[in-house]
């Protein structure tokens, strides 16, 4: 052991261990890279693992990224992955917090990592990953081996592994030589076994006693470092997240705060605003979305994959790159477009490739958020435009106000006929349907938040008139009465709703509880953000380092329930 | 091109979409004198399970028959079963009660008949549907525990699962189905050879190391979190299996030909596309069981609130049901009765396509027990009591098949006890509150 030199004590320390566990006694520590970053990377945990308070399953994205910051962007990742189902008014990420992997989703994820593991080790590649030669290719090698798996390990699992884990990958990776006779794809096999642990595919959330509250519980350094990455980036938590890990920097709030305010002043922020709105808006129902070919000749598949990003690329450049405040979200005029979007907006668009930025003229009917033919276009049906599904859209995903399934017995014989004479536009039949007060009852709560957006159809293309009569966009909301998209957006814009909805959607989406579990929480957030002039820098540092969002009560809480795979498809389609 | 057609070239035929009906004779030599086992390891010839749902029921009136019991009568929107007709139970009259629970539309009824719980709120399977309950039994020496798929597209078109947070997602697209049962891992059972492949020995103690992990996980784990963990050491231990089995020289299935590869195709809700995915998946499907891949499969033809789409129409097959006008002359919806039509219509395909590939004296569907329902009675109204319920396929010779039982009200769970105890699941009673009951359906047991 005297060739480790005692000016890289962490290392010496750690590499030793590797060598004890290994019943080894020398490895070639000199090809060791000499910086700070190695030497932190081959560091075990020198501390037994905390309870576990939260298992939550990376989503898709956290997974490709992830991959991408550890492995690079040349190594791709590709399959299919189970789905996290979102449960009833929740965020996928409360989902992702009760979700398990079935056996068909496993075998994905075991090929996925297997694909992965043989990108990572194929000939040119593994060079960037490897420090070291081993003895013989055709024989195991475990102190080489672990110079391979410990820092690529502490990536994967986002803490340093422990002796036994060492061990046993690097046991692994030997057995594995015997069946294959290659150092290599040992090594494959067992990056491929860390791809499919539950250690990768969750974020283990960790906890440790609570000084400060007796019997409670906190989330201890590293979940605390993963937390961050994850709602900030997006991601796997980086080199710099990790060391602060380790020095504990993050237990005190003054390095917690340190921390996420330059996590938040990075351009990365954007990674993780686009998530969190992605998740808040439904986006994964952009997936489903089917438009009718003939009522809609404009709409193709360039379009389609346009819609999610346009309004993605609003919301960021608003919120992230303008730094505005959340509430002109809904009446800015600012957009992006690209080619496939021009027909839909009628926009001649110069640039071949790429989206350029895009600014409505005052007083056009074509603003905020809602004015986006994504949102339009996601709440219509195949054929026609809906004012209920998007006057529902608003309530639930915008305002957090649940909106009521329909009876089930509820008979629609009295509905609409969208070629009718008598009832040409989508008002007039409504108000034909609403003459049961059953229905009225919902369709009083959706509908004048839909029928504003009626000069957009189904793909959410502007029109003038809808079977040839003239489409009167009066709306209401809470009290006032306006016309149209624009006046829909000022009226969503001053209402203290839209600012509480996404405040307490971004503790949700922070810490994956349930909404029903925030009590008070909610407010307080609330109140910050609107001194900090609605800024979603603001909102997410808030989230992101406020102490009862690490804080885990004493009793667990309880489990929460997933919805019904079908539900969202289920319900969507009854409303006229 | 050379007109010998061989049993192979003849089933790539059928696969690739043609609709011909080829008999493939599982050549006696592999049975043996009673045509139930195979010769070779005294095995019996396997019994498969499986599901085929459909969403949105039927009109009633137009497809229940009259006529209880044996030499059922068949109406116009069942008449297509007629060619099958005498391998097929037709299951009405019975009941979902809710307990008071609200009726969720297009939820309540699926949920119910698969798991014999009303569900309170629309938060996913409140239990294990009966299908995995199944396939513990009967699903553990194949390579794939059960197969999913959907026609219609989505990965969440499925009612398999063990609840809690637990779903088994569909397959969507044929050609990563084709991959999946038939790319890489897949051994022709009828090889004459066989050598264990190295890289999944190598593979297979490498999950060994994952699941020594399990203990140290489970030693800090609070009690919410214990069962979601369980359910990540089943799949890997399902997954050690898949390669316990791909280690193991299998037997012969002589109904077995591998089909060839399929293209990529459209995957969406326009009700021609779903017709054809529906068809080649199908065939992928009923070689799977034929090649003993699996014995447990659900297949989802379309969801519950049916998103199927006709090219030109504005509004889903759902929102027919509750929009068009009953036309007065007909007595029914013919707009969505047209989906209703197609839905029987892929039905029949499934149920010949496995009727067409031979296994000893019978066939593949004989070996088999599908059982097909839908998630309400009658669309419009979402009613749940009377959901329309079928099933194909003798099980091997342990159930009675040509006839239509009527429940007389009676729990639907019924039919989820029955079925788990045709299939051997060690159950006499099963489901819960009003749904619980011990009261098989004795005219179904052999």
């Amino acid at each position: 052991m005297t060739v480790f030199v005692p000016k890289r004590p962490r290392l010496a320390r750690v590499v030793g261990a590797v060598a004890v566990i290994l019943g080894l006694a020398s490895c070639a520590v000199d090809k060791a890279p000499q910086t700070a970053t190695a030497e932190a990377s081959f560091s075990l945990l020198g501390e037994p693992l905390g309870e576990i308070v939260a298992l939550r399953r990376l989503t898709e994205d956290q997974y490709r990224n992830s991959i991408a910051d550890i492995f690079g962007p040349d190594i791709k990742v590709a399959g299919r992955f189970e789905p996290i189902v979102r449960p009833a008014h929740e965020l996928i990420s409360t989902g992702a917090a009760a979700s398990t992997i079935s056996p068909a989703g496993l075998e994905q994820f075991d090929s996925m990592g297997r694909n992965i593991a043989a990108q990572v080790m194929s000939e040119p590649n593994r060079l960037q990953f490897m420090s070291c030669v081993p003895r013989d290719a055709a024989a195991p090698d475990p102190a080489c081996a672990a110079k391979m798996l410990v820092p690529i390990g502490r990536y994967l699992f986002r803490r340093p592994l422990t002796e036994g884990e060492v061990a046993s990958y690097v046991k692994m990776a030997g057995d594995a030589v015997a069946n294959n006779g290659s150092f290599h794809g040992g090594l494959e096999l067992a990056l491929g076994a860390m791809l499919v642990s539950p250690q990768f595919l969750y974020v283990i959330e960790s906890a440790e006693p609570d000084p400060d509250h007796a019997g409670g519980l906190r989330l201890d350094s590293y979940s605390r470092a993963s937390r961050l990455s994850f709602l900030l980036w997006n991601t796997t938590p980086n080199e710099a997240l990790l060391q602060a890990a380790a020095s504990k920097r993050l237990m005190d709030d003054a390095g917690l705060a340190e921390m996420a305010q330059r996590m938040v002043q990075s351009s990365r922020l954007e990674d993780g605003v686009r998530a969190f709105f992605a998740d808040m808006l439904l986006f994964e129902k952009f997936a489903e979305m089917a438009k009718d070919q003939i009522v809609y000749p404009r709409f193709n598949p360039d379009v389609a994959a346009a819609l999610p990003e346009q309004m993605l690329r609003m919301i960021v450049d608003h919120l992230v790159t303008q730094k505005g405040d959340y509430r002109d979200l809904f009446t800015s005029r600012r957009t992006f477009i690209n080619r496939a979007l021009g027909p839909l907006y009628q926009v001649k668009v110069s640039a071949s490739q790429g989206w350029v930025p895009y600014e409505f003229a005052p007083g056009d009917e074509r603003s905020g958020l809602l004015g986006q033919a994504g949102f339009l276009a996601l709440y219509s049906h195949s054929g026609r435009s809906s004012p209920t599904l998007r006057g529902r859209a608003i309530r639930e995903l915008l305002l957090c106000q649940p909106v009521p399934n329909p009876p089930g017995n509820v008979n629609f014989t009295a509905v609409q006929d969208v070629n009718s004479k008598l009832m040409p536009t989508a008002r007039m039949r409504l108000d034909a349907h609403n003459s049961d007060p059953v229905c009225a009852a919902c369709h009083k709560i959706t509908d004048p938040l839909g029928l504003p957006l009626e000069k957009f159809d189904g793909i959410g293309a502007s029109r003038p008139n809808e079977n040839g009569a003239l489409i009167n966009t009066y709306g209401m909301f809470e009290g006032a009465d306006f016309l149209g998209n624009v006046g829909l957006g000022k009226a969503m814009a001053s209402s203290p709703s839209t600012t509480e909805c996404v405040a307490g959607r971004a503790f949700q989406y922070a810490t994956g509880r349930a909404p029903d579990e925030e009590g008070s929480t909610t407010t307080a957030i609330e109140q910050n953000f609107a001194t900090q002039g609605y800024r979603i820098q603001a909102l997410f540092l808030r989230v992101a380092t406020m102490p009862e969002a690490y804080r885990i009560a004493p009793t667990p809480p309880k489990e929460s329930v997933v919805a019904m795979a079908a539900r969202n498809s289920s319900t969507m389609g009854l409303y006229p | 091109m050379s007109l010998i057609l061989d049993r192979r070239t003849a089933l790539r035929g059928a696969v690739q979409g043609m609709a011909v009906a080829i008999g493939l004779p599982l050549l006696d030599i592999f049975l043996d004198g009673n045509g139930q086992a195979m010769a070779a390891t005294g095995a019996p010839v396997p019994v498969r399970f499986g599901t085929w749902f459909w969403g949105l029921g039927v009109n009633p009136p137009r497809w229940f028959p009259n006529k209880i019991g044996a030499d059922y009568d068949l109406k116009e929107e069942l008449s297509p079963i007629a060619p099958l007709k005498h391998k097929i139970n037709i299951l009405g009259d019975f009941s979902l009660p809710l307990d008071g629970k609200p009726n969720l539309p297009h939820t309540s009824g699926g949920v119910g008949i698969r798991t014999g719980m009303a569900i309170a709120s629309d938060r996913g399977l409140p239990a294990p549907s009966f299908d995995v309950l199944i396939g513990d039994v009967i699903g553990t020496r194949t390579r794939f525990r059960s197969l999913e798929v959907s026609a219609t597209g989505d990965p969440r078109n499925s009612l398999s699962g063990r609840g809690n947070g637990n779903l088994n997602p569909a397959e969507v697209s044929p050609a990563a189905l084709y991959a999946r049962i038939f790319g890489t891992g897949f051994r022709d059972p009828n090889s004459a050879t066989f050598t264990p492949d190295p890289a999944v020995l190598a593979r297979r103690s490498v999950l060994s190391g994952v699941n020594e992990q399990r203990q140290a996980l489970e030693a800090r784990l609070g009690a919410s979190d214990r069962q979601r963990l369980d359910q990540y050491f089943t799949s890997l231990r399902q997954l050690e299996k898949q390669l316990d089995v791909e280690l193991t020289k299998p037997d012969p299935m002589l109904g077995c030909v591998v089909p060839g590869t399929v293209p990529d195709r459209p995957i969406n809700a326009e009700i021609e596309n779903v017709m054809e995915n529906h068809k080649i998946m199908t065939d992928l499907l009923v070689m799977a069981l034929a090649c003993d891949n699996t014995r447990v499969f659900n297949m989802n033809f379309n969801n519950g609130a049916s998103s199927l789409t006709r090219i030109g129409s504005t509004i889903t097959h759902h929102q027919l049901t509750h929009e068009e006008v009953l036309d007065n002359r007909l007595g029914y919806q013919p707009e969505a009765t047209f989906f209703v039509n197609k839905c029987m219509e892929a039905w029949v395909y499934f149920i010949q396509a496995m009727d067409a590939v031979k296994e000893g004296d019978g066939t593949l569907l004989d070996n088999s027990l599908v059982f097909a329902h839908s998630e309400t009675e009658f669309a419009k109204f979402h009613t749940i009591d009377n959901i329309p319920m079928m099933t194909a396929g003798a099980a091997g010779g342990r159930l009675r098949t040509g006839l239509h039982v009527a429940g007389g009200g009676t729990p639907v769970s019924r039919v989820g006890l029955t079925l788990q105890q045709i299939m051997g699941v060690p159950v006499d009673r099963w489901g819960a509150e009003s749904l619980e009951t011990n009261m098989p359906i004795r005219e179904l047991l052999v």
